[in-house]
C-alpha cells in the first residue's frame, strides 16, 4: 500500500514537472524601464531604454546565441560567398507588419539603404562597405561588399539592423513621421499605450509569424524614477524583473535572497560593456604616455568594483574583455594597482611639478547616477596621490554627450559596448579617422597611431580566424601599453527576476530580445 | 553693552543657541587640526558602523571618515550660511532703506521688484540659478543671497516708513543733514534690531538651502558638505543608515542653534515683544 502511494506520488510529481516545463500561455510581465526613453521607435534611437522596449516591437534579420553564433529571426537562412563579398538572406514568408501589410525584401532594402544610415552612425559606417544591395525576389536580399568585412553579420541584429516599414516611412521625414509615436514593427508585441511618466504598455501581436507565440498577453514597462522606489516595487511584487542598473548593485544581494527570486549575469555577451576612463590626449600632459600609464597604475580596479560597483565586474587592462572574441590576456600590460610605480612614472614623465602638483585637470563624471559619482570621487583621490589635481565638473546627460563628443574634457568616465566582434565595437574607439561628433564610443580621446589604424583596417578585411587572432593580439599589446584610454573594468549587469519567469535570457542580446519565448509559470 | 550681555545671559534659549553655535564654529576652525588632510581621503575600510575603532561616526562606502566630513562640512555650511546672509542683508537693507525713505515712484518700483522675487519659490529659483551658472562656491552664495534678500528689504522699509515720521528725523532734516546721512546715521541704527534677529534666522535658512542644493548634486564638488553627504548616503540608507543620519543630525543641530540664538537676540533687542520680560 505504502509502495503504491509512493509510486502514485512519484507519477504525480513527474507529471507536474513535465507540466512545469511546458510553456503556459497568458499573463502580464511587469518590468521597469529606466530612465524613461525619449521614444520607443527603435529605428531612430538606440539608447539602452529604447532598445529594451523597442526590441519587443521591432525585429532584426538575425539574432545571436550566447556564444555569438548567428541565429535566424526574420531571415530563415543565409549564405556567405567564399570570398566573403556576397551575403544572401532568405526571408521568412508570411511575416506581417502590425498594420497587416506584408514584410518583404523591399522593407529590408529600404531600412538599410535609406532609413538606418540617416538615424544611426554605426549602421551608416557598416553600410559604407556595401557596394550594392539587391532584391532578386520578394523574399531574398543580397548584399555585395566592396571588400570583405569580418563583422558584417553583426549589423543585422535588431539594434543595428532594425527593420522598419517602407510603406509608412518612404518619402516622409523619418524623424517627424507620426508613426514614430505609434510604432509599427513585426515583433511579437504591439504598441498600445504610453502614459508619460507612468508606464509603457505593449500587447500581444495575435498575427505574429511564430504560431502560438508570444506566450505572454502583455508587457508593462513601468517608469519609477528613484532607485530605492524601484527596489521596493520589486520587493512588493509590482514588478517582476529588474535590469542591471535599475537598482543599485549593492541592493542586488538583498533582493536575490528573497524567496522565488533569481539573479543572472548572462545576456550581455553581445553588448559586452566595458567601463573606461576617457583621457583627452590632445591636452597636455595627457599626451604623455607615462602620465597615462601612471594614472592606470594609480587606480585599484578591484577596489572600485567592490566598493562602487557592488562587486560586479572584472578588472580590465586592455581594450577587450573575456567575453570578446580574440581576447588575449597574455599580451596586456599588467596594470595591477601600484601607487609607487605610478609616482615613479610621473617623476620620469618629464612633466614638471609645482609644489608637488603636475597638472590641474577637469574630471567630468558620467551623469548616470550615484555609482559613477562615487567612482569619480575615488579617481579624484587617487589622482591627487600622484600629483594631479582635479576639478569635478557636474553636467547633465545632454551636456555630457555634447562635451564628450566634441572633445571638451580632460578626463571623463564612460562605458562602451564592444558588440560581439572587435571589428565592430573595439576599433572605433582607437582609430584616428573616427574622432569627434561620432558618438560617445568613438575615439573622442584624439588618439592617433598609424600602426593601430593599419592593424584594425587589415584585421577587419581578414576572414581567416587565425590571422585575425594575430592582428588583434598585436592591437591589444600596443593599446594596452599606450593607454589611450584607461580601462576600468568589464562591466557585469545583474538581472534580478522572479523564478516564475521562464526562458527569460536565452540569447546574447539578453533582455533586448523579442520576448516571444518568455512565459510565466502559474 | 554690559546691559545687553547681562540680559542675553539671562535668556536660556539664547545661551543654549550661543553655546551650540560656538561649538560649531570651533569645529569649523579646528577641523584641520582634529582631522588633518583631505576629508575626501579614503581612510579606512568601507561602510564601518559608528563607534568603530578610530572612526567615531564610521566610514562611507569608499572608506571616507564620516567624522572628518562632518567637521570639514561644518566649515562649508557656516561659511556659505554667513557669506550669503551678509550679501542678502546688504542688498535687502539698501533696497528697503531707499524704498522706505524716498517713497513715491522709487518706493513703488523697488517694492514691485521685491515682490517679483518673492513670488518665485525661493528654492526653485536657487536651483535654476546654480544650474545655469554651474555650481561653484561663488555661484551658490550668490544664488542663496538672491533668493533671501526680499524679506529683509520689506522689513527695513516698514521700519523706515514709521521712523521717517519721528521727530528726531524731522529735526535732522530741518537741521540740513544730507539724505544719506539721515538714512545711515539717524534712521538705520534704530531699525537694526529686528534685522539682526532676522539675520540669525536667515543664516539657518541659507544653510538649509545649501544642503538642499548639495543633496541634489548641485553643490560645489570640490568641497565636502553635509547636504552632499546625505545625498550620497541616501541610496545606502538600508545598508548604512549613519551615512545620511549623522550629517542630517548636524544640520538639525545647527539650524536649531541658530533659531535659539535668534530667539535670545529677540528677547534682548525687542524687550516689548519678549515673553521673558513681560511678567
Amino acid at each position: 500500500m505504502k509502495q503504491l502511494a509512493t509510486a502514485a506520488l512519484l507519477a504525480l510529481t513527474t507529471a507536474f514537472a513535465a507540466h512545469a516545463d511546458e510553456p503556459q500561455k497568458g499573463g502580464t510581465l511587469n518590468m521597469v524601464v529606466q530612465p524613461e526613453p525619449p521614444t520607443v521607435m527603435l529605428g531612430l534611437n538606440k539608447l539602452g531604454p529604447v532598445s529594451f522596449v523597442g526590441s519587443k516591437i521591432y525585429e532584426g534579420l538575425i539574432t545571436f546565441a550566447p556564444d555569438m553564433t548567428p541565429q535566424p529571426l526574420l531571415a530563415k537562412s543565409w549564405e556567405i560567398s567564399e570570398d566573403g563579398l556576397s551575403y544572401t538572406f532568405h526571408l521568412r514568408e508570411g511575416v506581417k507588419w502590425h498594420d497587416g501589410a506584408p514584410f518583404t525584401s523591399a522593407d529590408v532594402i529600404y531600412s538599410f539603404s535609406e532609413f538606418l544610415p540617416k538615424a544611426f552612425s554605426r549602421t551608416k559606417r557598416v553600410m559604407s562597405f556595401v557596394e550594392e544591395m539587391t532584391a532578386p525576389d520578394e523574399h531574398t536580399v543580397v548584399f555585395k561588399l566592396k571588400e570583405p568585412y569580418a563583422a558584417f553579420l553583426i549589423i543585422f541584429e535588431v539594434t543595428g539592423g532594425t527593420m522598419v516599414p517602407k510603406h509608412i516611412y518612404e518619402g516622409t521625414d523619418i524623424f517627424k513621421n507620426p508613426a514614430n509615436d505609434h510604432p509599427i514593427g513585426t515583433g511579437p508585441f504591439k504598441f498600445d499605450e504610453w502614459n508619460k511618466g507612468s508606464y509603457i504598455h505593449l500587447v500581444r501581436n495575435d498575427d505574429y509569424w511564430q504560431d502560438g507565440k508570444p506566450y505572454l498577453d502583455d508587457l508593462y514597462f513601468r517608469i519609477i524614477p528613484d532607485a530605492n522606489s524601484r527596489a521596493i516595487a520589486f520587493e512588493q511584487g509590482q514588478v517582476d524583473l529588474l535590469r542591471g542598473g535599475d537598482v543599485e548593485n549593492f541592493e542586488v544581494s538583498r533582493l536575490t535572497a528573497m524567496d522565488g527570486v533569481e539573479m543572472t549575469e548572462k545576456g550581455w555577451e553581445f553588448y559586452d560593456p566595458l567601463a573606461i576612463i576617457n583621457i583627452n590626449t590632445r591636452n597636455a600632459p595627457l599626451d604623455n604616455v607615462k602620465v597615462r600609464q601612471a594614472i592606470s597604475y594609480a587606480l585599484d580596479r578591484q577596489f572600485m568594483i567592490d566598493a562602487v560597483f557592488g562587486g560586479f565586474g572584472k578588472p580590465a587592462y586592455g581594450p577587450m574583455t573575456e567575453r570578446t572574441p580574440y581576447y588575449d590576456p597574455s599580451v596586456l600590460t599588467d596594470y595591477t594597482f601600484d601607487l609607487d610605480k605610478a609616482k615613479a612614472l610621473m617623476a620620469e614623465s618629464g612633466v614638471t611639478a609645482q609644489n608637488g602638483v603636475y597638472a590641474t585637470l577637469d574630471l567630468m563624471p558620467l551623469p548616470y547616477g550615484e555609482t559613477w559619482q562615487r567612482q569619480a570621487e575615488y579617481i579624484r583621490q587617487q589622482l591627487k596621490e600622484i600629483g594631479i589635481e582635479t576639478n569635478v565638473v557636474s553636467v547633465d546627460v545632454p551636456g555630457w554627450v555634447e562635451r564628450t563628443t566634441s572633445g571638451k574634457f580632460d578626463i571623463t568616465t564612460n562605458f562602451i559596448y564592444l558588440l560581439g566582434d572587435p571589428a565592430m565595437g573595439v576599433g572605433q574607439t582607437y582609430q584616428s579617422d573616427n574622432q569627434l561628433g561620432r558618438g560617445t564610443a568613438a575615439n573622442v580621446d584624439g588618439y592617433e597611431n598609424p600602426e593601430i589604424d593599419r592593424i584594425f583596417a587589415e584585421a577587419g578585411k581578414t576572414l581567416d580566424p587565425a590571422k585575425r587572432k594575430a592582428f588583434y593580439a598585436q592591437a591589444q599589446e600596443i593599446l594596452s601599453r599606450d593607454a589611450p584610454v584607461i580601462w576600468s573594468h568589464a562591466m557585469s549587469y545583474p538581472t534580478v527576476y522572479r523564478s516564475k519567469i521562464k526562458n527569460l535570457i536565452t540569447t546574447a542580446p539578453g533582455l533586448n530580445e523579442t520576448f516571444a519565448d518568455v512565459w510565466i509559470a502559474k | 553693552m554690559t546691559d545687553f550681555a547681562r540680559r542675553f545671559l539671562r535668556s536660556r534659549s539664547g545661551m543654549i543657541g550661543l553655546i551650540l553655535l560656538l561649538t560649531l564654529v570651533l569645529m569649523a576652525i579646528f577641523a584641520d587640526l582634529l582631522f588633518p588632510g583631505d576629508p575626501w581621503r579614503m581612510a579606512g575600510r568601507p561602510n564601518l558602523p559608528p563607534f568603530s575603532k578610530g572612526f567615531l561616526f564610521g566610514t562611507d562606502q569608499l572608506g571616507r571618515d564620516v567624522a572628518a566630513g562632518i567637521m570639514h562640512g561644518a566649515r562649508m555650511s557656516l561659511m556659505i550660511g554667513f557669506a550669503s546672509s551678509v550679501v542678502a542683508i546688504g542688498v535687502g537693507v539698501l533696497v528697503g532703506a531707499v524704498a522706505g525713505y524716498s517713497s513715491g515712484i522709487v518706493d513703488d518700483l523697488l517694492m514691485r521688484l521685491t515682490e517679483f522675487f518673492q513670488t518665485i519659490p525661493s528654492f526653485m529659483l536657487a536651483i535654476v540659478l546654480v544650474a545655469i551658472f554651474s555650481p561653484t562656491l561663488g555661484s551658490i552664495v550668490a544664488a542663496i543671497a538672491v533668493v533671501s534678500w526680499p524679506p529683509i528689504a520689506r522689513l527695513v522699509r516698514a521700519e523706515f516708513l514709521t521712523l521717517r515720521q519721528r521727530d528726531f528725523v524731522k529735526a535732522a532734516q530741518v537741521g540740513g543733514h544730507s539724505q544719506s546721512n539721515i538714512i545711515l546715521h539717524q534712521i538705520l541704527p534704530n531699525a537694526l534690531s529686528p534685522v539682526i534677529v532676522m539675520a540669525s534666522l536667515m543664516v539657518a535658512s541659507a544653510i538649509l538651502i545649501e544642503s538642499g542644493l548639495s543633496f541634489l548634486g548641485l553643490g560645489d564638488r570640490n568641497y565636502i558638505t553635509w547636504g552632499f553627504m546625505i545625498g550620497a548616503g541616501r541610496t545606502m540608507i538600508r545598508h548604512a543608515w549613519w551615512l545620511s543620519a549623522i550629517p542630517g543630525l548636524a544640520i538639525f543641530v545647527t539650524v536649531l542653534a541658530l533659531n535659539l540664538f535668534g530667539q535670545g537676540l529677540s528677547d534682548v533687542l525687542n524687550p516689548r515683544l519678549s515673553r521673558s520680560n513681560r511678567t
